[in-house]
């Protein structure tokens, strides 16, 4: 078997068969999301189980829809809606859960390391759809995915990642796989959105974007949350945006061919332009589309591999 | 203290380590009536005069002045489902402390004398040994107004500090070092700027990065180092670093003290033990503050103490419940069970060269014993009795399971150890065995 894990945490600990057969497997299940009757019968009579304890909108949707297109029963726990508001703790609600039989839990979490710390102490199989600032699988292999779409490959790429590192899972996900991959990956943030060791992840960190861009095959952008602002890591979202936003008179110099990627949501106008975002460079949205079917692979393998 | 009739025994040629006299010989030891009355190469049991002396054979053994622990939590008051006065002491002397320096950072904080009185009197009703209080610098630690350290003293006060958190202000240290002076009072420093610090999590290098988790840069602890060591130069009042865990803390504290000023530092066996690789899976057990550093760091506070930089080796017992630990890593509770597992990896430096026996006795009783002005940490024949037998070769696995304390935070748990605590001996009385008497 080339995937027999229980849970899905991290790309870090993946192989490099693992992330090809998760992908070949998403690519075999895209067409499904393109059918007239968009539902296939394999996950029938299995519970899919999402506790989100952070908002999010577009990764539980892209879950949700992925578990029904396999036919999967699926709930929703958040944050406001769970026992956590009455002081019950993560494991007891996970444990409560775990009590109703459910066959996967989609965890997302502001602590990093919850997914992992719950993933040890439940039969029940996980996937980390977002753990702080740690790792955020799913999204990571639907961008390999994506590029892989539109390149035909991953190896020997040259990718620009941009924007916020240091607070960003989707970077350290995608770097650990992209790297895994044989793509060399750079990125390109003020010092302060750097988390201090980077190169410690086999990066390269390029400060000045006129020299990062001409070499890239992707240049993926990472959103920039307002708070960082506050938090004084910036002078301004105005110098940011003239510095480090990707605009369309920044990418006169890049690839003909370069991609424009961004996991969402776009803060316009920051980090990218709109003509950019919705330019012929943008595959943003086929990203959005990537991920049911990724998703679809990955539920459809855990739940194989559950006893 | 427990009362019970005093025994008198023989302990026959055990290995005797007292750094104070600078002994390091096989020798016999009697204690009667409380008091260690021989320390002598043979002694022959007629020539006492006494009768029912119980002689235990300590042939490969060794016996120490009683371990002194000068930086402990025994939660009590307040959070006694965590510890007490009763089970920490009795976890300590399990230990090997015939002693222990309690923090202040209880519920209510130890800013008062009624909450010092109190910890006096609790430790001498239900207390396995000696429980040295140590008061807050500041008004229920906030950092702000300073305590009335003089009647602190008076209810048994034997050193101050915010320990768990730093005195940000650096003019109100200044002031406590200054007034707390007049006391002759010890000020221990837990160093850690705050705003540094930025409610991190582990330490701040490449494992943090990797698992993405708020870092604690070894610059929050050694600006603070550097300032309290201006500080004490400045106003001619000694200073104690609590729990140094960087490189450039040992390497501030050494150059401190060539210059003749009056700091001294302590450590923990998680710093000499532990790198920041330990939290790769999440596991809350490895959380303290300081947090646990790098190789370098670990290399570096083994070299504080092997050229004396370092004076001490503390445990900084913490005890917390699973409801402070079974957490998120990033909620969970700083802190880590210490008294029943230090020998035996304070050992493990022994076993490595970097110190001598002599020299970890002295860093477990002695130094902070002086550093606190109390009259342990050497055998003072005449004197009551205080004592630690050991056992160097022991090999066993640690379990905290087994523990005295009421806590099982230990992250040393399942851990292959050598060397471990076979008898201690508190006023003449033996508080803990291992062995059938």
């Amino acid at each position: 078997m080339p995937f027999q894990r229980k849970d899905l945490l991290g790309i870090r600990e993946l192989e490099v068969h693992e992330i090809e057969h998760i992908l070949e497997l998403a690519f075999s299940l895209k067409e499904i999301n393109s059918r007239s009757i968009k539902k296939v019968p394999t996950l029938r009579g299995k519970t899919v189980v999402h506790l989100f304890y952070e908002a999010s909108t577009r990764t539980r949707t892209s879950f949700d829809i992925a578990a029904k297109r396999l036919s999967a029963d699926t709930f929703s726990i958040g944050a406001t809606t769970s026992s956590l508001t009455k002081g019950e703790t993560f494991l007891d609600t996970v444990k409560n859960l775990e009590a109703m039989k459910p066959d996967i839990f989609i965890i997302r979490h502001s602590a990093s390391g919850t997914p992992h710390r719950i993933a040890q102490r439940t039969p029940v199989a996980v996937i980390n759809a977002g753990d702080g600032m740690h790792e955020h699988p799913s999204q990571a292999l639907l961008d390999m995915m994506t590029i892989r779409q539109f390149k035909g490959r991953l190896d020997g790429l040259n990718v620009l990642l941009v924007g916020d590192i240091a607070h960003s899972r989707v970077a350290r996900s995608n770097i650990w796989g992209l790297t895994k991959m044989g793509s060399r990956v750079t990125t390109c943030a003020p010092r302060t959105l750097l988390p201090p060791h980077l190169e410690t992840l086999g990066v390269q960190v390029c400060p000045r974007m006129e020299e990062a861009i001409p070499h890239a095959d992707v240049i993926m952008i990472l959103r920039l949350q307002k708070e960082r602002q506050e938090q004084k890591l910036l002078p301004s979202l105005r110098e940011y945006a003239v510095q480090f936003g990707v605009n369309a008179q920044r990418l006169r110099r890049a690839k003909k061919d370069v991609l424009i990627m961004h996991p969402g949501p776009i803060n316009r106008g920051v980090e990218v332009s709109p003509d950019v975002a919705d330019g012929p460079h943008s595959v943003i949205l086929e990203q959005v589309t990537n991920g049911v079917a990724l998703r679809m692979a990955l539920l459809y393998l855990l739940a194989q591999n559950q006893p | 203290m427990q009362q019970e009739g005093f025994a008198s025994f023989l302990l026959r040629q055990a290995r005797v380590l007292d750094p104070e006299h600078h002994r390091d010989e096989t020798a016999d030891i009697l204690v009667s009536g409380g008091i260690l009355k021989e320390v002598t190469p043979h002694l022959n049991i007629r020539e006492t005069g006494l009768s029912n002396v119980q002689e235990i054979d300590l042939e490969g053994k060794w016996v120490a002045p009683g371990f002194v622990d000068m930086h402990v939590h025994l939660r009590e008051p307040g959070e006694e489902y965590k510890e007490t006065i009763e089970s920490g002491t009795r976890a300590a002397v399990a230990g090997g402390y015939v002693a222990v320096a309690c923090m202040p950072n209880t519920h209510p904080v130890n800013d008062s004398s009624a909450v010092t009185r109190f910890i006096v009197d609790r430790a001498r009703e239900r207390g396995s040994c000696h429980v040295f209080p140590v008061a807050s610098i500041t008004l229920g630690s906030r950092g702000k107004d300073l305590t009335e350290m003089g009647e602190l003293q008076e209810a048994g006060a034997v050193a101050l500090s915010d320990d768990g958190r730093p005195v940000m202000d650096s003019m109100t240290m200044r002031r406590a070092l200054e007034y707390s002076r007049t006391y002759n009072l010890l000020v221990i420093s837990h160093a850690e700027d705050l705003s540094l610090a930025a409610n991190g999590v582990m330490n701040e290098g490449p494992t943090s990065t990797l698992l993405g988790l708020r870092g604690i840069p070894a610059a929050a602890e050694e600006v603070m180092i550097a300032r309290d060591i201006l500080l004490s130069q400045l106003t001619g009042a000694p200073v104690h670093i609590a729990h140094v865990s960087t490189e450039g803390s040992v390497s501030l504290i050494r150059n401190a003290k060539n210059l003749g000023i009056q700091v001294t530092g302590e450590t923990a066996p998680h710093y000499f033990t532990l790198t920041d690789d330990a939290i790769m899976k999440f596991d809350t057990v490895f959380k303290v503050n300081p947090p646990i550093r790098r190789h370098r760091d670990v290399e570096a506070v083994k070299r504080g103490l092997a050229d004396g930089t370092l004076d001490a080796i503390a445990t900084d017992h913490a005890p917390h419940s699973s409801l402070e630990k079974d957490t998120e890593f990033e909620f969970a509770a700083n802190g880590a069970i210490g008294l029943e597992s230090a020998l035996p990896l304070a050992l493990g430096l022994v076993r490595e060269g970097v110190l001598s026996p002599l020299e970890m006795v002295a860093k477990l009783s002695r130094n902070p014993a002086r550093i606190l002005g109390i009259p342990l940490g050497s055998l003072e024949t005449g004197k009551p009795a205080h004592l630690t037998v050991i056992d160097p070769e022991a090999a066993y696995v640690l379990d905290a399971e087994t523990f005295q304390s009421k806590s099982r935070n230990c992250p040393f748990h399942g851990w292959k150890v050598q060397g471990q605590v076979l008898m201690t001996v508190v006023d003449g009385r033996i508080a803990f065995t291992r062995l059938n008497l």
